[in-house]
């Protein structure tokens, strides 16, 4: 019996390994410790072995038992893991190959350059406010304090609708909106379309953005501006830019001041883009003249402010290199699809 | 504004300040220096000679061979050859020397001319960048002759000589400032910006005593004098007409005027000096010597200085004699009343104008002069005096005529000095700072503002100061503007800023169009009234209604657009017209109406921004378009839109249009554009346009997300084979499949559509897989066909049957 036991154990052994395929591996695992297999057989027949015999005839048949399962396991590993090998490489793929793909698009230039600057005014407290650009006179001019005989309102100038209908020709409007629905303290911007009537050219279009800035509260002061202004602009770019305010007329603000900033080609050496002073003028700013906030319904002597504006069609430009402001409404995909 | 600063140095002395420090100071005190002109820089090596001896050029007729004197002594005399005819022996010329340069940056060399060595070049006028206006008895083709008037030495250089090394300095003046369009009001803020004195000229026509009677000679009538607060009216006889001094000339060439002659000439120059135009008319012109101002009569006629006759009519103010208008007051003087060669006795004019009468004048008539410029801008009308004073100086000076004393002066102004109360706390507040009264006194002074019992006193010449703000800036100026302090400050309310849902919306919607392919365009907001026809929109469309520009740049431009279509239409257009394939946009546009209901706001026009998506290209479909439109509405978290065929838009081909639906509100149009329309736009691939009201697809937004628990309880699959009529849309089958259903159908999806052999000609069959769960228990099989047949039982409503195999 030991020996038949033996001859078993010896003869699965070579069996196993010489097994290729799992297939035949799961016959074997029957052949001998299936239900009816010839290990399971001797187990069950351990009774017609002598009493003596017995329980070292069961212990062998035991170790021979599971060493032949543990033996059909690692062998069922390995195969196992042969076929996965195989099957990985087989389905092996050319990574490089481009795929068809929807290519995401961008937005505009000027979109982009917008959120850049609603973000870092957001950042330092200024809600985001907008307002029609079909406006009355009355918002446009006269509540800004535009003298009657200024040429901005002449019809060379500013697009009419009727006598008392305008296509804003400044975003102020919006301020005026705000300062008329809002009680101090104010602080807003308000980017937008607006309008005048000049031909298109390189730098010029009857359409064209503009963000504006209002702020008023009590004692505010050219103080708050300078630094609001500063911080605005080193943020957009960068701490080493040069930044000069200097003294400028607006009916709408008193004091009024236009603010340089040293020019971005020559770095304030003076080139011809700057047309030799090494500065650009970037912004029209100022306290809030008296009129105005006395148009909107609030006490000159008790609220003061500031507000200032700006023009994104120019930003846009001098930040990608845009050399004709046509590109912008032109929208070729070829110019498009640069940003 | 032109500014010699030699004429400056007449009344403030800044000659020792770098021209560079000079500019910048003056800019950051507000007048802003555009730019400077050094004259002559272009003139190099260029002296004073003086020809000794004319011989002929051996062997050329036309060339002459010079010996001249360039201050180097009577042995060292260079020899030039020339073909001038107007030279001889004895003339002062200007000579350009060996590696000169003249006018243009031309570089003069020495070199032999036909054999003979010529050491240099004689110049005319021209090749020192001069003109005729500045050397009246020069010849245009010939040397200039340098006349005795003019101090030299030989050799000098010819740019001290001539006076052509002048700075002309341009500055940009605000139209708040008309004081600074003169020599003397840059003078003022000069003056104050270097803190150094400025002299005026003392009047010395006290001693004119002579036995004419002003009123004998010239009498005037005032009927227009709100029009004409003052008229002066002063008088030369014997004038002799000829050129100016050099130094008049020069001045008046610097500040970009011509010289004409001593009369016109020192009308400019007063002009330019003090800001004050000032017109001169010929005594003999004037019938029977009586000047009324009044206004036109319709279609009077007159003349103009420069030849043009215009048309008038009673809202243009004239100098008129008895019988004609003698010249268009403020703007331009009649040519035949005007001064020339025979003039005899002239009438200066120096007069205060309205402003707003000049500029609507000179507006009209389409004639801008130095003079409507500055009255247009307002004038200080209490200088006048001292302006006639100034005019009989220089008529002394320049001996041009005999003064007749006196003057008649019509003056209706009531000129009241301009007081502002000063508050010293309030002037720091504003600024941000903390000037003393003294420092703030002292800047007043500075700029000519005397204070009395805190009360400013504002110069006549400064108008624009009208209340402390004013007075704010003024401190601000000269205090400087980089020297107020910059400093971080809180709002009396802490706030926080955030962008507005809406506005997060639209952020939302743009990057999500961005990312899947669709660039965005921006488009002006106004088009031509053809574009509606271009798009064929029905001619009794309401959107054919849009609000007109009244003055638009022309009719492509003329209409505040009330559909964005055609601005996309044409972008699409565009780029398929330059080669492009495809491509796939989209813009944030806002159309606009006319706001009938005015009560809900006081805006005149209802503007509103539409998302208007655009794509072309031959692999594109309707349903590209579609399923891009539901996505978005997933992403940025709206209802699900609901597509309706819409057969009678005449701008979308009839088969391939929806519109597009919330809640059974229309929010939007979905389609192919129609072929004819293509064609109008020369696109010769399928397009697809969609246009959604944003303001309404974000009234739908999901805004209460709440967590649902995820069901334990497996879900079941049914598909459903049916039949129905060819037409039928199947969205009507979807819809109806999920009003039976309800919450247990968790999905639905169209597996297929099938028209053919299989199913009768009019017919189409149509799979759909339904999976259903329900969220608190298992489905048993029974409770399914139960719904089933409760849903089969409602399609066969609308003839949707079971399909038979």
């Amino acid at each position: 019996m030991k020996l038949l036991l033996q001859e078993i154990h010896d003869k699965a052994k070579n069996e196993v390994k010489d097994v290729f395929e799992l297939k035949n591996l799961k016959d074997l695992r029957v052949k001998y410790l299936g239900k009816k297999g010839e290990i399971t057989q001797i187990l069950k027949n351990l009774n017609t072995v002598g009493s003596d015999e017995r329980p070292e005839i069961g212990k062998i048949a035991n170790i021979v038992r599971s060493d032949l399962e543990s033996l059909i396991a690692q062998k069922e590993k390995e195969l196992e893991d042969k076929i996965l090998t195989e099957r990985l490489e087989s389905e092996r793929i050319d990574v490089t190959i481009k795929n068809k793909r929807v290519k995401p698009a961008n937005l505009h230039p000027l979109t982009i350059v917008t959120r850049e600057l609603e973000d870092i005014f957001l950042g330092m407290g200024f809600e985001i406010a907008s307002g029609p650009e079909i406006e009355t006179v009355y918002n446009n001019f006269d509540a800004l304090n535009t003298p009657l005989n200024h040429p901005s309102r002449d019809l060379e100038d500013t697009f009419y609708i009727n006598n008392n209908i305008v296509l804003r020709t400044q975003t102020s409007s919006v301020q005026i909106r705000t300062m008329r629905d809002k009680k101090p303290p104010i602080k807003v911007i308000s980017p937008g379309r607006v309008y005048r009537s000049d031909d298109v050219d390189a730098t010029h279009s009857p359409v064209f953005h503009q963000l504006e800035g209002l702020v008023v509260d009590k004692d505010i002061s050219m103080s708050d501006l300078k630094w609001t202004l500063e911080t605005f602009i080193k943020k957009l770019y960068g701490q080493d830019i040069k930044i000069r305010f200097r003294p400028h007329y607006f009916p709408f603000t008193e004091p009024s001041a236009e603010i340089d900033i040293s020019c971005f080609v020559c770095g304030g050496k003076g080139c011809r883009v700057c047309k030799g002073e090494g500065f650009i003028e970037i912004l029209g700013a100022g306290l809030v003249h008296p009129n105005v906030l006395k148009n909107c319904g609030i006490d000159p002597e008790i609220y003061s402010g500031f507000a200032f504006g700006m023009g994104l069609d120019r930003i846009v430009m001098r930040r990608f290199n845009i050399d004709d402001l046509r590109l912008l409404y032109d929208n070729d995909i070829r110019f498009l699809s640069q940003f | 504004m032109l500014l010699s600063m030699k004429w400056l140095k007449d009344y403030v002395d800044v000659s020792d300040i770098d021209i560079k420090e000079f500019c910048n100071r003056m800019t950051m005190s507000g007048s802003k220096v555009e730019g400077y002109r050094v004259e002559g820089q272009e003139l190099e090596n260029i002296v004073v000679g003086e020809i000794i001896k004319i011989e002929k050029h051996p062997d050329a007729d036309k060339l002459l061979v010079c010996q001249v004197d360039i201050g180097a002594g009577e042995n060292k005399l260079i020899q030039i050859v020339t073909a001038a005819k107007n030279i001889f022996e004895g003339a002062i010329v200007p000579v350009a020397l060996h590696k000169s340069k003249i006018a243009g940056g031309v570089s003069i060399k020495k070199g032999k001319l036909r054999g003979v060595m010529s050491e240099g070049m004689f110049c005319s006028v021209s090749e020192l960048n001069l003109t005729l206006n500045d050397f009246p008895g020069a010849i245009e083709d010939g040397i200039l002759i340098i006349d005795k008037e003019y101090n030299y030495s030989l050799g000098q250089d010819i740019k001290t000589v001539l006076g052509i090394d002048d700075i002309i300095i341009d500055f940009e003046i605000t139209p708040n400032r008309p004081d600074c369009l003169s020599v003397i009001g840059l003078a003022r803020e000069v003056s104050a910006v270097f803190k150094r004195p400025i002299k005026y000229y003392k009047s010395n026509n006290q001693d004119i005593k002579n036995n004419n009677i002003i009123n004998n000679i010239i009498k005037v009538t005032n009927q227009e004098k709100e029009l004409c607060k003052r008229y002066i009216a002063k008088a030369v006889k014997n004038i002799k007409i000829k050129p100016s001094p050099r130094f008049i000339r020069e001045r008046l060439r610097s500040s970009g005027l011509r010289p004409i002659n001593n009369i016109v000439d020192i009308t400019n120059y007063v002009m330019l000096e003090y800001g004050q135009p000032i017109h001169a008319f010929d005594l003999d012109k004037i019938n029977n010597n009586n000047i009324i101002i009044r206004k036109a009569t319709q279609d009077e006629k007159i003349k103009l200085l420069d030849g043009v006759e215009k048309k008038l009519n009673p809202d243009v103010l004239v100098i008129a004699d008895e019988t004609r208008p003698l010249a268009v007051a403020g703007v331009m003087g009649g040519e035949d009343s005007g001064i020339n060669k025979d003039t005899k006795t002239v009438i200066f004019e120096v007069a205060s104008f309205d402003q707003e009468s000049v500029r609507q004048t000179s507006k009209k008539l389409g004639v801008r002069t130095e003079s409507s410029s500055r009255f247009e801008k307002n004038t200080d009308g209490e200088f006048l005096t001292t302006v006639v004073d100034r005019i009989c100086q220089l008529i002394k000076e320049l001996e041009a005529g005999e003064i007749i004393e006196d003057h008649v002066d019509i003056n209706n102004s009531n000129n009241i000095k301009q007081e502002i109360k000063l508050d010293f706390d309030f002037i720091n507040k504003r600024l941000g700072e903390e000037l003393s009264e003294q420092e703030i006194k002292d800047i007043l002074a500075n700029i000519f503002i005397e204070v009395k019992d805190n009360k400013a006193l504002v110069p006549s010449w400064r108008p624009d100061l009208m209340s402390l703000a004013d007075i704010v800036e003024e401190i601000a100026r000269f205090y400087g503007y980089d020297k107020i302090k910059s400093k971080k400050f809180n709002l009396s309310i802490n706030s926080i800023a955030m962008r507005t849902d809406r506005q997060k919306f639209k952020n939302n919607i743009m990057d999500f169009m961005a990312s899947q392919g669709y660039f965005e365009i921006q488009t002006f907001s106004f088009i031509s009234p053809k574009s509606y026809d271009k798009i064929n929109l029905d001619k009794d469309q309401e959107l054919r209604n849009s609000i007109n520009i009244l003055n638009p740049l022309g009719e492509d431009t003329s209409v505040m657009r009330s559909t964005a279509l055609p601005s996309m239409l044409d972008v699409i257009s565009k780029n398929y017209n330059n080669q492009n394939q495809e491509g796939n946009f989209f813009e944030i546009a806002k159309e606009y109406y006319f706001n009938n209901n005015q009560d809900n706001n006081n805006n005149f026009a209802i503007e509103k921004e539409k998302l208007i998506i655009g794509s072309f290209g031959k692999k594109y479909s309707f349903y590209d378009l579609k399923s891009l439109i539901e996505n978005l509405f997933d992403w940025v978290e709206v209802l699900e839109p609901e597509f309706v065929a819409q057969n009678n838009n005449s701008v979308f081909h009839p088969g391939r249009c929806a519109d597009i639906y919330i809640n059974n509100k229309k929010i939007g149009t979905i389609g192919q554009i129609h072929p004819v329309v293509s064609d109008n736009y020369q696109v010769g691939v399928n397009v697809f346009v969609a246009s959604l009201d944003i303001d309404e697809i974000f009234n739908y937004r999901v805004t209460n997300k709440l967590y649902t628990p995820i069901s334990k309880f497996p879900s079941v699959t049914r598909d459903l084979s049916l039949v129905c009529d060819k037409d039928l849309p199947v969205g009507v089958i979807e819809k109806l499949i999920q009003e039976t259903v309800l919450d247990i159908l968790e999905e639905i999806n169209l597996v297929d559509i099938y028209q053919g052999e299989q199913v009768e000609k009019s017919k189409k069959s149509v799979c759909y897989s339904l999976r259903l769960r329900n969220s608190k228990k298992t489905l048993t099989d029974d409770e399914i066909d139960i719904i089933i047949n409760r849903v089969l039982e409602k399609l066969r409503t609308i003839d949707v049957y079971i399909r038979q195999f």
